[in-house]
Formats: structure tokens, C-alpha cells, sequence
């Protein structure tokens, strides 16, 4: 089945106090597709005073919107989930026009889950309770959760709607009011929301603001009018947040990448099974969202004995990967996001080879057919390796894998934690005591064992080292947006007797 | 001999930039998203200490890098590029519908013996 590129307005706005604002300047810029290079819209190039009126809605929602009940906030997040499972289709087909992935993700992963976490973050608000503890017989230690107050958040480009429905809903189910900024290159469906869900919120509860980093990231992310930053993103940018964080003495949640390693033990080949097919599916996952996930298993450990019998299947089911029309149900790597990013890939390729590094698939740019000719495709890659080669260091962001052999255990987990990063890292093997041994000791916060690139709510998702901190998708995320209120009671008649 | 240059195309950018930012820095970012790419900032925009690596000066500019991740690239040339691009972070060409990229190729025997074994290593 085959779906073509959905209808936009000419332009759209900034969602300020509940309303559409043209930006204040009246500048825009133009939003293109990845899939052919073709114009989508025009979105608001806002600047700082922009940012300023939608920090001001927010602050002044703020107050009453900390003091609704669990109750009504949790049933309006679960609006939010319905209004978007009952438009399915239509964030699916806007998604993968703005981002260049290919509908049938978009279809079954991106929007599915988004709607999954508005409902669990809902359903964590109702479960909660907070705690007392009895220190003596007359004296109650009371802990009230309350919300930090106006969040700023910043989100990538690369899982747009997916990525908003990872912070909106723990910031707005502990009572926050929130000032997004979603990337300039996949501004769509955060728009899309924002008209389906307009009168959802109390007026400046939830506030969305385009345009440029320099221009309106950073006075958001600098403002004294906020209480926290959340960031998905890169060091660089991430140091600077933190930076400007530091002088407000806001806190700050990091998301910023990593070059997860995926380690295949000798077992996994005992038997020619369905459990070989899923790994050999498993090595091949570094092609899913062209590679553009921040948990991409971009660094393939391969033990050497069964290293050559190994690669062959997984060359094999790399290279019966389809890469066509993104709007195409049976294509499975579209476009990647943007003409910079498809450079950039293409840089890596080049350096990756001058390294010496061996191609065994893919490894260069896929000129497709007719329109989608203008648009940004890279061909599945497998480059063959050391771990001291840059393309074993960065994190390419494109559908590239790099591949490496091992000798034991002890060398598999060196391998492993030699890299800057500690985000994902996957595990496979039959053998049970590695089941458990080997993921202890990766340093990374989501070790997938006999699995990979599964991202359900309720499973605490972040990084250790240079991949950042905070955990998402877990009701844990809820006391990174809240303060700890400590009411210490006296229940006792009796003074001190110090004066 | 330098570890780090730029394209003309790249120059004409910084120079740009120079006349409305005025002093200027650029640091070489990694991980997710935009990382591995090269950002440009205000001079005074970012904190440098001694975990910042100067790689050099392109068109009086210098190029900063983090220490650790200097470990993994210091055996490579880089030069700095322009393209078209719709790039997030706060790097300063970004409104101009550019993006600064990365060249890379490896040092050459020379070069390396010059900068790895006195210099900055």
C-alpha cells in the first residue's frame, strides 16, 4: 500500500496561553520534506520575545494549574492519547513527510507509542501516593510532592512526536506548565498536536514555540522565567544548557546520545532456530530509523568463532533491506532528515574507509528514481573494524554499522565500555550466566538482553557517562519535574525547655 | 603544519558571521542528534577550561575539542566545511539555512610525528 505526501497550510503559528500567535517579528522559514527535498510549510522563526510571552502564559497558568487534582490532570492526558490514536494515520503520514522515515514505523512504532505514554504517565499520576514516616511518637514526617513550576524543553528531530510524548507527559502530570521547543527540522506534528488538542489544557499550560536554536532555544533554555530544562540532544549543546542552567541554579535532565555496542556470544549459533533469526534480525536493527536513534547498535561485537558464519546472514539480511518511498508500507529505511546529516553520514563513510575500514555492505549515498532523487538516502552500511577507529567513536547517525570480532568475555566487555557513552548496549547469547554477568557489566543505562530497540513505558530509559542523566518513560521521570515538600509535625504539647 | 583548516566557502561563512557576532569560537561536538558536528558560538557564549583541547585557528578562530573525545580523533586531519542544512543546536550559521561539517582524513606520517609525540598529546 502506498500513501503520498499529506496537505499542509501555507503557514502555521507559535500554540501560546491557548492560542495560535503569528511571531511577533512576522518571520518564518521554510520546512521541507526529506523525502523529495520538497516544501511542507512555513513555521515561525521566533526569537526571544516570543519565548518571553510564551514563559509568561506559562507562569501565569502555573499557580492553578500545580493546584489541580491528580485526577483531572491524568483525564486530560488520556484525552490527549485518544484525540491522537483516533488520528492515527493522518500523525503518521505528517511524520514521515517531515522526518523521512518510512510509514510503516510511523504506523506501528512512532505514534502507537506516543500515544501509550500520555496513558501511562496518567495512570502513574492516580497510582501515586506520597509518604509519612512516624520519627517518635509525637513528631510526623510528611512528603508532599509539588511541581517545579514552568519547564523548558527541548526535543530532537529524530522520533518528533514520539520524543514530545517523552516529556510532555511526566512534566504536565506532576502539575507543571511547559514551554516547548521542538527541532527546527520536524516541526509538523508538534503543530499538528497542538490544533488537535488547543482547547485540551487550561490556557498557557502547554505552550510550543518554533524556530531556530540560537535564536529561540537559547533564550528558552537561559530564561530565569523557568524552573528546569529537559534536553535531548548533543555534548556541545547539552554543556551550554547546563551552563545557563547553572546560573539560575536550575535543575536539568540530559539525553544525549551514545555509540551502543550490540555483542553477539558464540551461543547464539548452536542452533539454526528462531532465536538465530531474531539475532541476526537484532545486528541488522542498526538500519531502523536510518540509523537515526540516539541508542542506534552501532558497534556489532561479534565473537570470532562464529564471527565470518555470523556476518555472512547478517550482510545477507542487510543487503534484502528495502529502500525505496517512505510512503511505501513495504519500504523499511527512507530518507534520512536532512541534506546536513546526509553529509555528514557520507563524511563518516569517507573516513571510516581511509581508516581502513572494509565495506561488506552498502556504503555510500542511494540515488533513488524520479522525485525522491533530490531527497537524502544512504544505503545500509557495514564497515568492518577496530574500536579505536573514529567511526567506532561517533555516533554517525545514519544507517552504518560498524563491525569487530572478540575473543572472550573479557574482551567483549572491554570493547564495550571503551567509548565516551553509556546510553544502550545489547546482549545476546544462550548461555545463562552471561544472560546476567555480561549485562552488569556494560556501563550503560538499557542493556537489551536477547532483544533490541524496544522502548516500552514503564522501563527506566537513560544514559550513564557522556550520554547524560535522568531516566524516562518510568514514573521515576515524575520526581525530575517536582520539588519534595517536608512537613515536619508536631504533635507534642510540651515546649523544648531550651528557653 | 595544522590540524585543523577550512574550505573558502567555509571562511566566507565565519567572516559573515564575525561582522554580526563579533569574536567568535568554534567546539567540536559529539553524541546524539547534531553531534559530531562542528558548532560555532560567541566568544564569551561557552566555558573553556583545561578539558578543552585548542586545536588551532581557522580564519582566527579557534577550534576547541574535549579532551576525551580528542583521544579518539587525534590521529585525524580535519577541515571544516559548509553545507546546505537544517541543523538544530545553537551554532550561529544555523538561521542562515547552513551547517558547518567535518572533513576528516588521516594525519599524515609526518604530521602525526610532529603533533603526537611533543605536542598536545
Amino acid at each position: 500500500m502506498s500513501y503520498s505526501k499529506p496537505k499542509f497550510k501555507e503557514k502555521y503559528s507559535n500554540f501560546i496561553n491557548g492560542k495560535f500567535e503569528a511571531p511577533i517579528g512576522g518571520q518564518y522559514f521554510d520546512n521541507t520534506s526529506p523525502v523529495d527535498n520538497s516544501l511542507i510549510a512555513k513555521y515561525p522563526r521566533s526569537q526571544k520575545e516570543d519565548v518571553e510571552m510564551a514563559l509568561d502564559a506559562a507562569n501565569a497558568a502555573k499557580d492553578s494549574w500545580g493546584n489541580t487534582s491528580a485526577g483531572e490532570r491524568a483525564a486530560l492526558l488520556n484525552k490527549v492519547a485518544d484525540i491522537i490514536e483516533e488520528n492515527l494515520e493522518e500523525f503518521a503520514l505528517v511524520e514521515t513527510c517531515d522526518n523521512g522515515k518510512p510509514i510503516r514505523e510511523t504506523l506501528n512504532a512512532d505514534i502507537p507509542l506516543a500515544v501509550d505514554h500520555w496513558r501511562y504517565f496518567a495512570a502513574c499520576i492516580r497510582a501515586e501516593e506520597g509518604s509519612a514516616t512516624e520519627l517518635d511518637a509525637n513528631t510526623l514526617s510528611m512528603n508532599i510532592k509539588e511541581p517545579l513550576g514552568v519547564v523548558g524543553q527541548i526535543i530532537p528531530w529524530n522520533f518528533p512526536l514520539l520524543m514530545l510524548s517523552w516529556k510532555l507527559p511526566p512534566a504536565l502530570a506532576t502539575g507543571n506548565c511547559v514551554v516547548l521547543k521542538p527541532a527546527e527540522q520536524t516541526p509538523s506534528t508538534a503543530t499538528l498536536l497542538m490544533e488537535k488538542i488547543a482547547d485540551v489544557f487550561p490556557p498557557g499550560v502547554l505552550n510550543v514555540i518554533h524556530g531556530f536554536g540560537p535564536e529561540a532555544g537559547k533564550p528558552l533554555a537561559a530564561s530565569s522565567k523557568i524552573d528546569k530544562v529537559a534536553f535531548t540532544g548533543e555534548t556541545t549543546t547539552g554543556q551550554l544548557i547546563m551552563q545557563y542552567a547553572s546560573k539560575n541554579l536550575n535543575p536539568v535532565t540530559m539525553e544525549l546520545g551514545g555509540k551502543s555496542p550490540n555483542v553477539f556470544f558464540n551461543s547464539v549459533m548452536d542452533e539454526d532456530d528462531a532465536f538465530l533469526d531474531k539475532a541476526i534480525e537484532g545486528a541488522v536493527l542498526f538500519a531502523f530509523n536510518q540509523g537515526e536513534v540516539c541508542t542506534c547498535p552501532s558497534r556489532l561485537l561479534v565473537q570470532e568463532d562464529i564471527y565470518d558464519a555470523f556476518m555472512e546472514r547478517v550482510v545477507a539480511r542487510t543487503n534484502a533491506i528495502i529502500q525505496d518511498n517512505p510512503y511505501d508500507t513495504s519500504t523499511m529505511v527512507g530518507a534520512q532528515a536532512s541534506n546536513d546529516q546526509y553529509e555528514k553520514i557520507q563524511s563518516y563513510l569517507k573516513i571510516g574507509v581511509e581508516e581502513g575500514a572494509k565495506v561488506l555492505a552498502g556504503g555510500s549515498a542511494n540515488k533513488l528514481d524520479g522525485d525522491l532523487a533530490s531527497g537524502f538516502y544512504i544505503q545500509p552500511t557495514i564497515l568492518e573494524g577496530h574500536n579505536k577507529m573514529r567511526i567506532f567513536q561517533e555516533e554517525i547517525f545514519g544507517p552504518v554499522v560498524c563491525v569487530t570480532k572478540f575473543k572472550d568475555e573479557a574482551e567483549a566487555i572491554e570493547i564495550a565500555n571503551d567509548t565516551l557513552y553509556g546510553l544502550g548496549a545489547g546482549v545476546w547469547t544462550r548461555d545463562a550466566h552471561q544472560l546476567y554477568q555480561i549485562p552488569r557489566a556494560i556501563k550503560a543505562g538499557r542493556v537489551w538482553v536477547n532483544c533490541y530497540h524496544a522502548y516500552p513505558a514503564h522501563a527506566p530509559f537513560g544514559g550513564y557517562k557522556k550520554s547524560g542523566f535522568g531516566r524516562e518513560n518510568h514514573l521515576m521521570m515524575m520526581n525530575y519535574y517536582r520539588q519534595t515538600k517536608n512537613m515536619l509535625i508536631s504533635y507534642d504539647k510540651n515546649k523544648l525547655g531550651f528557653f | 603544519m595544522q590540524r585543523v583548516a577550512i574550505t573558502e566557502k567555509a571562511a566566507e561563512v565565519v567572516r559573515q558571521l564575525k561582522k554580526r557576532h563579533g569574536k567568535l569560537i568554534f567546539h567540536q561536538s559529539g553524541g546524539c542528534c547534531d553531534g559530531s558536528s562542528p558548532m560555532i558560538f560567541e566568544e564569551d557564549d561557552m566555558y573553556l577550561d583545561e578539558s578543552d583541547v585548542l586545536l588551532g585557528q581557522i580564519e582566527d578562530v579557534n577550534f576547541y575539542m574535549n579532551i576525551d573525545q580528542f583521544e579518539y580523533w587525534k590521529h585525524t586531519h580535519l577541515t571544516i566545511d559548509i553545507t546546505e542544512g537544517r541543523g538544530s543546536s545553537f551554532s550561529l550559521e544555523i538561521p542562515l539555512g547552513l551547517r558547518f561539517i567535518v572533513l576528516s582524513r588521516l594525519l599524515t606520517e609526518d604530521e602525526n610525528t610532529f603533533f603526537n609525540s611533543s605536542h598536545l598529546s
